[in-house]
Order: C-alpha cells, then structure tokens, then sequence
C-alpha cells in the first residue's frame, strides 16, 4: 500500500508542477513600454511566454487568405511543381516578414483529388484585420516571365499581330522571376533612360543562354504580371546571365520595379480563392466565454461525480484536475493552436474523460453487490472494466484521426487534434491515476460509513 | 429485459423519429453555410447604434452582390453575399459604412470560393464514409472472437445501423431549425457529426462488451441462459453507466451551448442532439437487434 501511497504522491507532485508550468507560463512578461487605445485605458503591451497558448486566428484576430497558385504551365512542361511552390512559399514569406506581422504562417497545401489537385498556398497574419493592408502585401510582388514571339506569327504585319491575343502571339518559357538572383537600377550610357538590369542565378543564366543561342533573330518579349512591358529582338546569344529591360519607365517606375523584383518575383500566378478575417473584438468575447465555458463544466462535472459518486467521484474529480493540466501543458508544448473549436472539442473531452472513471465505478459497485470485499472489489472493477475502455476509445481515435486528415479548415483540424489528445491522456488519468489515488487510500473497512462512501446515487 | 422484450415499440419509435427526418429533410433540405456554397459573410458592428436593416439593405442594392441582412446581438448585422473579390469587398465596407458617415467595426468578413465549397463538401462526405467503415471494421475486429450465436461481423453491421440513426436525427433537426430559423450547415455541422458517430460507438460498445463477457461466463457455467437474456442482463448492468457518461457529457455541452462562444453555438447544439439520439440507440436499438438478428438466425 506504501508503494501506492508513494506512487499518489509522485502523481499529485507532478500533476502541481504542470499546473505550476501551465499557470506561470501564462502569466504575461510585462514589457516597459505602455500603450494607450482609442478608449484611453492605458494598456501595458505584454510579451508572452514561449510557451504560452497559441490562439487560432478566430481567438485573436487576424486574416487568413488561401490563395490558389495557376501552375497549369509548368504543368504543361513537365516542370518542378513542387519546387516552384516551395519558392513562391519563400518569396511570400520573405515579404511579409519585411512589414514586421508577428508569427505569420505561410505554407503550401495541396488540394488533392477532391480539390483538383490544386495547389494552395495559406498565409496567416495575425493581427492584420485590414484585408487591403493584407492582400496588398502579397500581391503587389511582381510576375515577371519572358516570352517568345510565337513562330507562326513571325513576319506577320503589324495590324496583324494587333489582332491576335496575347495568348496566341506569345509562347510561355521556362524562363521566370523565379530564376532571377537580383535586381538594379541602371541608366543607359547614351540616352540617361532609367533601365532595368535583370541578373539570372546560375539555372536562370544557363537557360536564358540557351533560350538566346536557339532562337537569335526572334522576338523575346518580357512581361510584367501579365502585360508586355518589353519586346526586343534577341540579336546574339547571352551567356553573361543579365538582361536589361528598357520599357520607357520613368525612374519611380524603374526603381519601383527593382524594389519589388528584388523583394522576390512570383514563380507563378496566384489568384485569392478565400480570405477571412477576424475583428480583435469578437476574437477576445470568443476566448473569453470558451474559458468561462471550460471552467463551468469542470465544475458541473466535479459536482456530479461528487454526488453520485461520493469518495470515488472525488478521486476521480482530482484525476480530472490533473486530466485539464496534462492537456494544457501538452497543448503548450506540442504546441497546439487553440481554435473556438478546440476549446469546444476540449470541453467534450471533459465529458468524455469521466466516461472510464464512471465505467470502472460502476463494475466497483457491481463486485461490491456481489458480495466481494472492497479491495477485490476495486482490482476487479479497473480489470474488468478496461476492455470496453480500451475499445471504447480506439473508436474514438479513429474519429479523431479520420477528421484530422479531412479537416478543410485550420479550426477543424484544431477539433481533431484536441480531441485526440483529450482521448489519450484521459486513457492515463482515468485509469492509471484514479487507480493509484484510490489504492493510496488504502480503505478496507467493512463499516456503514466506509460502505457509504463507496455507495453511489441513491443507494 | 424489459427494453429486449419490448424492443418492437423502441424499434417503431425511432423508425418515427427518422422517419420525421427524413421527412424533414426531404422537404426543406440543409441550408449550405458558405463554407460549402462559397460566399462571403461579414459581420459588422455599429458601435454608435445600428442603422435599420433597410438602410443598410438600401446601401448594398446598387453592388449586386446579393446581400442577406440578418440581425445579431445588439448592434451587429450579420451580411451574407456572393463571393467577393477585394475591391468588391472594399466597396461593400464602404456601403456599410454609408460612405464613412457611420463608425462600424470589422467583426469578420470571409470569402470563400466555390471551389473551396466543393471540396469540402466532398471531403465531408468521405470523412463520413471513412468513419463508418473504419468502424465497422473494428468492432467486427474487437469482437472477432465472439462468434457464436451472431456473427463479430453483424455486431459491426448493427452498429452502423445504429450510426446512421443517431446520424439523421441530428440532420433532421437542422433542416426544420434551416427552415424556420436560418440555421446553415458548415464544416462544424459535419465534425460535430463525425463527434457523434464517435461517441454513439463508444457507448455502443460498452453494451456489446459486457454481452461479450456475459456470453465467455455463460459458455464457462454451461448455464445456458438464452441469448435475449444475456442481453437484457447487458443492457441493464450497463444501463446506469450509459446513462451517466452522457450525462456528463451532455452537461458540457449544455454549458458550452448557453455560456460558450457564438461561433460555437450550433455546433454544439448539433452535438447535444447526435449525442442524446446515440445513447438511445445504444441502449434502445443497438443491443435489442442483436436479439432480432439471433432470432432471424434461428427461423
């Protein structure tokens, strides 16, 4: 029993310092700086914790925008897909990071067969509830491609060539923005016309020298998201790997056009397919009534056990304790992005976690009715009890996987994660915990007042 | 026993309450959130007191987008429309705000894309599909053992039975509160059935397990108890802890209902409903069948 009481204590002792780690963890470093809002009400702006509770975009505010990236061209070529939005990711990210958004994300999705197989990029920006001021920031990063005249169309007079689309005049290369190591600023020699010097990296050099040896004589257009902005002629092969483009700018243009160049051009057209945004108010009022509703039904839940229940119930209210500061702290170190789903989804799971504790009660009382002694009564209750747990929540877990991989939104994902870990670690406090506590106990008497204690409901 | 003996009148009571679903959503069908449908949804709040829904109805005509004003808390609309591009969704902000004359708050604007819509509407109806089967699949696993006199098998096909009752309940309700109260279908509705499917097994199994055991002593004494009777001996030793665990969960989500966030309102209404239709069907129907499919067996 010794050995129990030892383990109960080891359990409680770990339990407080998660407890501890969770609450202090929570606890804002003040930082010296103090703001004032619109009301006046000073607020003291707070550096959180590295561990503290990663809120979902519906808890704070923020935008989250899905944009879908046209990769029907490199499609078309056989190209590297997954290169291509991997560096669209680090272009994307790279700009945003330049307007100081604190904790974006910015990841690519596939859509899978049931999306077309598209392939998405989502970008967060917390804090960001200016849908222009965020959409600008992303968009204005230049497309910039090279193009060649198409041969059919060569020699063609130019009220012809007028009538064709740019579609139909213009062959796509696999020469990009993409390929493009930087950007400057030049003024030509002759004429002080601002120009534009392109220089290529060395993938973007070697194509552009072969785009150039093969097709000397022709017509290599450049285009800037979507427009022709320069058609010259290529007269030699260019092995240096630069271009300059003359496009008539005016020097704000030019160095505009630099700027953005160089904070990254586009490897491929994307086009906004969803936005949300999220008001600070409304994120706030959402966290604030997910805690009450989590503190609420801890209580109801203790509350209930306790009645029912009696001595066990109150174990079991202590192993529900632990159950809430295990899940947070996991929450904390995995980390795991609080979603108004997730919260809703941890809730249940306090619902749910007591479902073992009340299912080995139950068997307790049973063995008990049957005549067995406390002790035994107890070892047959865990023992006999675990099996339909165990199956119990495999087929919890098997929800929570299922709509984890299916989930179509960051909040839903947040459910399943949750839930998940609910499932889980309710199997270790439930069972393990509330058994360890109850042994601890060592309670053996045959008396009414021990009998009372262990009784349940009415009886 | 008594829920074995009289299985007919619980079997023709849930045939009633689905057959009021089915009706239900035959006749008024789900009401797709734009999470589905694609669309754009913004709420707004005029801090200094709200216009009338016409004026704001009034100001939104001339975009076309479409707009469904609706009320919510004391001085928001809720303002439903077609999908939006950027520069239409600065124009609708600008309408709302009658041209900058009326201070408004941003609460939340979406866009969704009917494509987006699409897919997941289709990943929700493999999510579906996939659970259903992951399940069937297990329990026919976990209770491969048990084979005589119904089959492991069976109990899977019992249990999904069972499911798609506990299912349609929830469905049902929301295509009457769609009809009457606008209530739409989204991405939440679904997890929130996937969430029941969940639970209705669990607690389903809790029955088939202590039938499962009951059946392991019964064989070991040689008492040769009938089927119909371990059964009911099941149901009722299980009954108290069925009733309790949904309970406690019922009670959570009671409490999130009324105190938790906005956003989470109809789901976990959704949830209430699923879960109170699955601990009826596990008790009520679930194990009872087992007894019809033994004495179908039998004939």
């Amino acid at each position: 029993m010794w050995k129990y009481r030892f383990g109960a204590f080891v359990i409680l002792a770990v339990a407080a310092l998660v407890g501890y780690f969770v609450y202090t963890t929570e606890l804002p470093v003040p930082a010296p700086v103090t703001l004032t809002t619109a009301s006046t009400t000073p607020v003291t702006a707070t550096v959180s914790s590295r561990f503290a509770f990663k809120l979902g975009l519906d808890l704070r505010s923020g935008s989250h925008l899905v944009y879908r990236a046209d990769t029907s061209r490199l499609e078309l070529e056989g190209g590297d897909i997954q290169g291509a939005m991997d560096s669209l990711r680090e272009v994307i990210e790279k700009r945003v990071n330049l307007f100081g958004v604190s904790e974006p994300i910015v990841q690519v999705e596939e859509g899978g067969v049931l999306g077309g197989g598209e392939q998405r990029l989502i970008v967060e920006l917390p804090g960001v509830t200016d849908l222009k001021e965020a959409t600008d920031m992303i968009g204005v990063t230049p497309l910039l491609e090279f193009k060649l005249l198409n041969p059919a169309l060569e020699g063609l007079p130019e009220e012809e060539l007028a009538k064709k689309t740019l579609g139909e005049a213009f062959i796509a290369t696999p020469l990009t923005g993409r390929l493009l190591e930087k950007a400057q600023l030049v003024f030509d020699q002759t004429t002080r016309e601002p120009q534009v010097l392109l220089k290529f990296n060395d993938e973007g050099s070697k194509l552009f020298a072969k785009l150039t040896k093969e097709n000397v004589g022709k017509t290599l257009a450049i285009f800037l998201d979507g427009a022709p902005i320069s058609v010259p002629v290529i007269r030699q092969e260019i092995t240096g790997g630069t271009a300059t483009i003359s496009g008539g700018f005016t020097p704000t243009e030019a160095r505009d056009l630099v700027r953005n160049l160089n904070y990254g051009a586009l490897p491929l057209p994307i086009a906004l397919a969803s936005t949300q945004t999220v008001g600070a108010s409304l994120g706030d009022e959402a966290t604030a009534a997910g805690v009450h509703a989590g503190l609420w039904s801890f209580a109801i839940i203790a509350l209930f056990l306790i009645i029912w229940y009696r001595l066990p119930g109150f174990l079991a209210t202590i192993a529900l304790a632990i159950y809430v500061a295990l899940n947070l702290a996991l929450f904390k170190l995995i980390p795991v992005t609080l979603t108004a789903a997730g919260i809703a989804a941890f809730i249940l799971s306090l619902g749910m976690a007591v479902d073992a504790n009340i299912l080995i009660f139950e068997r307790m009382k049973e063995e008990l009715r049957k005549g067995r002694v406390l002790p035994d009564a107890i070892q047959e209750g865990f023992h006999r009890a675990w099996s339909s747990i165990r199956d119990s929540n495999t087929s919890s877990i098997i929800t929570a996987v299922i709509l984890y991989y299916f989930a179509s939104t960051p909040m839903i994902k947040g459910f399943a994660l949750v839930f998940f870990i609910g499932v889980v670690t309710s199997m270790f406090t439930a069972i393990t915990a509330s058994r360890t506590l109850l042994k601890a106990l060592g309670v053996k008497g045959e008396n009414k007042f021990v009998k009372a204690l262990f009784g349940s409901g009415v009886n | 026993m008594f829920i074995v003996t009289h299985r007919k009148f619980f079997y023709i009571l849930s045939c009633l309450v689905i057959a009021a679903s089915v009706a239900a959503l035959a006749l008024w069908g789900l009401k797709p959130g734009i999470d589905f449908k694609g669309g754009s949804l913004f709420e707004v709040t005029y801090p200094d007191g709200k216009p009338e829904k016409a004026l704001v109805e009034e100001a939104l005509k001339p975009l076309e987008v479409d707009a469904s004003v609706r009320p919510t808390k004391e001085q928001s609309y809720i303002i439903r429309m077609k999908d939006l591009t950027e520069t239409e969704q600065g124009a609708v902000r600008d309408a709302v705000s009658f041209k900058g004359t009326k201070k408004i708050v941003e609460e939340r604007f979406d866009t969704i894309g009917p494509l987006l819509g699409k897919e997941a509407v289709g990943k929700s109806f493999v999510a579906i599909a996939l659970v259903i089967l992951c399940i069937v699949l297990f329990i026919t696993f976990a209770f491969r053992r048990v084979s005589l006199p119904v089959a492991s098998w069976k109990y899977g096909i019992i249990t999904v039975v069972a499911l798609l009752h506990d299912v349609l309940v929830p469905i049902g309700a929301f295509a009457f509160f769609g009809h009457y109260a606008g209530y739409e279908v989204d991405t939440l509705f679904v997890t929130a059935l996937l969430v029941v499917l969940g639970f209705s097994v669990h607690d389903t199994i809790v029955v088939f397990d202590r039938v499962r055991e009951n059946l392991k002593v019964s064989h070991e004494v040689r008492d040769r108890k009938d089927f119909s009777t371990i059964v009911g001996d099941s149901i009722q030793q299980t009954f108290v802890r069925s009733i309790n665990t949904s309970l406690t969960t019922v009670l959570a989500l009671l409490v999130l209902y009324f105190i938790g966030p906005e956003i989470t309102k109809h789901f976990s209404l959704a949830l209430l409903i699923g879960i109170i239709a699955g601990t009826y069907s596990s008790i009520f129907i679930g194990s009872p069948l087992l007894v019809t499919v033994e004495k179908w067996q039998k004939k």
